[in-house]
């Protein structure tokens, strides 16, 4: 009875956390095309519902209802797990999101290392979709895929090293009231800069939207993909790439806390300012993708081993060096 | 130059006149339109669909002269005419394929007392074939119903003729 109770608990809480993170990325593929049609002078999506807000529920609904193609020379098994794999790995990362400074559903002591390993492993969803389909496209977007978000993540990680020698502690919520003070995107703003350009590519989104280079590869890993299997790859997606605004906001934006801890501030709720940092992160993610074109590989790839490897780790150094010189380093 | 190109690159100054720009598009006027609830504005030249007009008392215009007939680059209109028992000659059959039609405005050109005309209508799409053989009562009907807009644009276009 007791585990019972317990178990009961647990799944009430994971609810209250998924259901509104699923939510909020049918909410957020409305604001990604709206933004990016309001840049273009278009009205965007704002037909269902009010300006359009139900147009993901909409979307949703039309690939429940479509057929579910599987390639006869595909690996059935794998090909149907990939979208799942890459679905639950962006749900489960949200469990070490801390929303206030107990709203947080797993508050382990590795936090950041458990987000980095579990956005590590997304590449896993694509790879296996690709490689599954057993199609030329697919397989050289999963391969690009691979690439990309594998050179990537060595700048994230560098990145969040700089983070984590100014906090002294792998906790999440210890790295939010780390930046009482001064939120961290002041001291590291070109890390804050690298990360953001990074988290880019680590999602797939334009100017590094490589892998479903629609001119090049058809849609990439996706292409052999229909119905809900698609929405899934979708939805996973989207909730990657609100859960990197997440991590950029807890990182270097100060998480939960307020702006400034005087009156009319300290009355919104913690979750509300986390919110509205991952909203403003999902704002700038969504203005790039109408801006810019789509990197060359050869670029890309320069780009995140020549330049954003070696400076994120000269900023390392500096970090260091300028914390000890100081007396600075934190200490528990 | 070299020196100035890197520290362009460096303070990536493109990319923040890039997101600049976006923002200032943003909040200008859009200008795609709702379709089926809004419309755009059309020339009161603009030529849609046919239309065969009356005079104010109810007698058909078109004497039959088959001027639009004969000037018809896509031989979509076919005309056949006959004696009325008052001595006037009137259509018996009047004839539009709207699908040989090319929309040239030659026929509205041609003719000289105002009758076939083509109206402001261009959402005249139908599910059949047979549906776009406009005859003369669809071509009467679709000159009573547009009357108004259609006397109006001949006002409006005749002072540039």
């Amino acid at each position: 009875m007791d585990y019972l109770s317990i178990i009961f608990e647990q799944v009430y809480k994971i609810l209250f956390l998924l259901v509104p993170v699923l939510v909020s990325v049918a909410m957020i593929v409305w604001l990604d095309r709206r933004v990016w049609a309001f840049v273009q002078k278009r009205q965007g999506p704002n037909v269902v519902g009010p300006f359009g807000l139900l147009q993901s529920l909409a979307d949703a609904l039309k690939y429940i209802f479509k057929e579910m193609i599987i390639p006869s020379s595909s690996n059935k098994v794998i090909f149907i797990l990939a979208p799942i794999v890459t679905m639950t790995l962006a749900l489960i990362a949200w469990a070490v999101i801390p929303f206030g400074a107990t709203q947080v559903l797993a508050d382990i002591n590795v936090g950041i290392l458990y987000l980095f390993a579990v956005s590590s492993l997304g590449v896993y969803g694509i790879i296996m979709g690709g490689w599954a389909s057993n199609s030329k496209y697919p397989f050289l977007g999963a391969i690009r895929s691979a690439a990309q978000m594998v050179s990537y993540e060595v700048s994230i990680g560098v990145i969040i090293i700089n983070v984590l020698l100014c906090v002294g502690s792998l906790n999440l919520n210890d790295i939010v009231i780390a930046q009482q003070n001064l939120w961290f995107v002041i001291p590291l703003f070109p890390m804050f800069v690298i990360f953001f350009i990074s988290a880019l590519a680590e999602t797939n989104r334009p100017p590094f939207d490589l892998p479903e280079a629609e001119a090049e590869l058809v849609a990439g890993y996706q292409t052999e993909y229909s119905g809900m299997m698609y929405a899934m790859f979708w939805l996973g997606e989207y909730a990657n790439i609100l859960l990197m605004c997440a991590m950029g906001a807890v990182l270097f934006l100060g998480g939960w806390l307020s702006p400034l801890e005087i009156y009319p501030f300290t009355l919104v709720p913690g979750a509300m300012w986390l919110i509205l940092k991952i909203l403003f992160l999902f704002f700038l993610f969504a203005l790039v993708k109408a801006i810019v074109p789509r990197y060359r590989y050869d670029q890309l790839m320069r780009l995140g081993w020549k330049v954003f490897l070696p400076f994120s780790l000269i900023w390392v150094v500096l970090t260091a060096s300028f914390l000890f010189y100081f007396n600075l380093l934190p200490v528990n | 130059m070299k020196i100035s190109r890197l520290i362009k690159t460096i303070f990536m100054t493109d990319f923040v006149g890039g997101i600049y720009m976006a923002l200032k598009e943003f909040f200008k006027p859009k200008k795609t339109i709702n379709y089926p609830f809004e419309k755009g504005k059309i020339s009161p030249r603009f030529r849609g669909e046919h239309a065969l007009r009356k005079y104010p008392n109810g007698e058909e215009r078109c004497i039959a002269c088959k001027l639009c007939e004969a000037v018809c680059p896509a031989q979509a209109i076919t005309i056949e005419s006959a004696q009325r028992e008052d001595g006037s000659r009137k259509t018996t059959r009047y004839d539009i394929d709207m699908m040989k039609c090319i929309y040239c405005g030659l026929c509205e050109e041609s003719c000289p007392v105002d009758a076939i005309v083509q109206g402001p209508n261009f959402e005249f799409s139908t599910e059949t074939r047979e549906e776009l053989y406009y005859t003369k009562e669809k071509l009467l009907d679709n000159g009573d119903r547009w009357e108004n807009i259609l006397d109006a644009n001949i006002k409006a276009d005749n002072i540039h003729r």
